[in-house]
């Protein structure tokens, strides 16, 4: 996995700063999404992205409003995957759904400092900074095939046609 | 062991004994969506399948934007409205309805047992009358109506001890905001709230709704309040088909139990700019303000439109504050329009806008400029909320935001009982 420049932010994080609620039906392309994305936290970051960079936060990541565009606009703006301390219910599925990698790892959390390069290591389970390794509890299989999908409607799409093709061979 | 209210729940719908933790698929009730269904269908229409799969699931009612401020908006609502044609979806209420929570309630939708998701986050709401409901997004929305389907895990559940008495001018959501407060923004994280004890009774149906609405902005997976006779009541002649009441076992697994003794609580004011930020209201008192907002579906019933005409009957409000009044739905402003509390809040200098959002989620009708300080009954007061990334958001009881109307600052509603 390719290194990634760390954007690090604190608790809490909810969605109305990730995607503020004014945009929610006015911007519809993913692209676009990606021009607003932590908008109202770091007017600076939708700016200087770049693909494979990281978004590294403390706990609650995500929480309040469901709005999926949380997930959408840090994906369209290259972010390999986000780090957090935990994360609120619905940004975290929404997040895979999105194709989005969500890693749970306090430690590294607390270690990892902004504008920091780390690569991370789904499958195994591994963060490795210039001077440190850090493990997490990597997703299970049956999340992680949504994640390699490329998210949700990829993956119900694919599942559907399985569906058919089987249904097909029966008659 | 005994079992949880959402361990029984789930378990019935997986058609398996379950306990917290585990992963079950399992086949919704309803799936409620609003005008986040334009987007929905989007992501519904990349599957490539022609049909939904249970048009009778399906509940859209639009109250975001209503009626629509802009050609975006009016497209959106528009591109709704084909769809439900379409696929012959039965359970739509268009613009002039209410928002979503209150609609599917007063609709029947909301019954004790049933599962049901919400493209929402305040889904939570229905546990006011003993449903398991729980927000989702909208990939996930487009994949339910396509498979009927979804996986859900077995949360956890914290159990809510409430024992006492109100004090005069403190109500459901001032408890609700000192939990809150108290337990943080993330204390039931994937979790199930159940507000119980011996003083969940005494609150109002729709007191109760305030409750497992604001559920939401402690991280909850779903709210619950055991399906009483009251709640029953209330669900009489609207319950739009048979239900079976779930209660939790008397031995049941608490992940914890909470201990809130309401007689000790005074008005609570949420600061700028996390729900979890509260305070009595005395130490805030004061602070001026420039909109006051009494409304949406937290706190938009006649109960709540009555308690704030209490404060402002025969007074006028403070010059320098617009105050906007936001029914939750056309039924509970009727209420309150034959009851005369809405003559009341008119009378006052109150600004009364149709059931919707409104500017709750800073789409219309009432947007923050930069520096200025809104305190209002709604769920939500993270930065940029209401409009400005540099406004201010307070949160409270529509007695507090009537009785701060009134000043033109933060106000303790105590001083007008």
């Amino acid at each position: 996995m390719s290194k990634g420049k760390v954007w690090k932010y604190g608790d809490d994080i909810n969605t109305d700063v990730i995607f503020p609620g004014k945009y929610t039906y006015s911007v519809l392309d993913p692209g676009e999404m990606a021009k607003h994305a932590l908008e109202d936290l770091d007017p600076a970051f939708a700016r200087s992205v770049k693909p494979g960079d990281i978004v590294v936060a403390g706990k609650n990541f995500g929480c309040g409003s469901s709005r999926e565009q949380a997930a959408t606009c840090l994906k369209s703006a290259g972010v390999q995957a986000v780090i957090a301390k935990s994360f609120a219910r619905i940004f975290f599925r929404n997040a895979i759904n999105q194709g989005l990698p969500v890693v749970q790892c306090s430690e590294a959390v607390d270690r990892i400092e902004g504008g920091e390069k780390i690569s991370i290591d789904f499958a195994r389970g591994v963060i490795e900074t210039a001077g440190e390794v850090f493990t997490f509890v990597p997703l299970p299989d049956s999340i992680l095939q949504i994640l390699d999908a490329g998210g949700l409607i990829r993956y119900t799409k694919a599942k559907i046609e399985r569906g058919k093709n089987q249904g097909d061979s029966h008659a | 062991m005994g079992q949880t209210f959402s361990e029984k729940v789930l378990g019935r719908k997986a058609g398996k004994t379950v306990t917290a933790g585990e992963l079950v698929t399992i086949s919704p009730d309803y799936i409620l969506s609003h005008d986040n269904s334009a987007a929905i269908i989007k992501e519904f229409r990349k599957l490539e399948i022609k049909k939904v799969k249970c048009a009778e699931k399906i509940v859209i009612v639009l109250d975001h934007v209503v009626p629509a401020s802009s050609e975006k908006y009016a497209q959106n609502h528009k591109e709704i409205r084909e769809f439900v044609r379409e696929q012959a979806i039965p359970h739509f209420f268009d613009v002039h309805h209410g928002v979503c929570h209150q609609v599917f309630s007063e609709n029947g939708f909301a019954l004790p047992g049933k599962l049901i998701l919400g493209a929402d986050s305040h889904t939570p709401s229905y546990g006011a009358f003993g449903a398991f409901a729980a927000g989702i997004g909208r990939s996930e929305a487009a994949s339910v109506w396509a498979t009927d389907e979804i996986w859900l895990k077995v949360p956890e559940t914290i159990r809510i001890e409430m024992r006492g008495k109100l004090s005069p001018m403190v109500f459901a959501k001032d408890i609700i905001l000192k939990i809150i407060g108290r337990e943080g923004a993330d204390r039931a994280n994937y979790k199930a709230v159940e507000f119980a004890g011996p003083a969940a009774k005494s609150f109002s149906v729709e007191s109760r709704f305030v409750m497992t609405n604001m559920s939401a902005e402690m991280g909850a997976k779903n709210g619950y309040f055991v399906p009483d006779e009251k709640a029953l009541a209330w669900l009489e002649g609207k319950a739009r088909e048979n239900f079976q009441k779930v209660i939790s076992d008397q031995d049941a697994r608490y992940e914890a139990v909470l201990d809130v003794d309401i007689s000790a609580i005074e008005p609570q004011i949420a600061c700028p700019h996390t729900v979890d930020n509260v305070c009595p209201i005395t130490e805030v008192k004061g602070t001026p303000i420039h909109q006051a907002l009494i409304g949406t579906c937290t706190n938009g019933r006649a109960e709540d439109l009555n308690a704030a005409a209490q404060i402002l009957k025969g007074k006028k409000v403070h010059p320098h504050v617009r105050v906007l009044v936001i029914p939750a739905s056309r039924k509970e402003y009727l209420k309150a329009l034959r009851n005369g509390d809405l003559e009341i809040m008119v009378e006052a200098g109150c600004l009364v806008l149709n059931p919707g959002c409104g500017p709750c989620l800073g789409a219309h009708q009432g947007i923050l400029a930069p520096g200025e300080t809104a305190v209002s009954t709604a769920n939500r007061n993270f930065r940029g909320r209401m409009g400005s990334r540099d406004s201010f958001i307070y949160l409270a009881s529509p007695a507090t935001v009537a009785a701060s109307a009134l000043e033109g600052a933060l106000a303790d509603p105590r001083e007008y009982a």
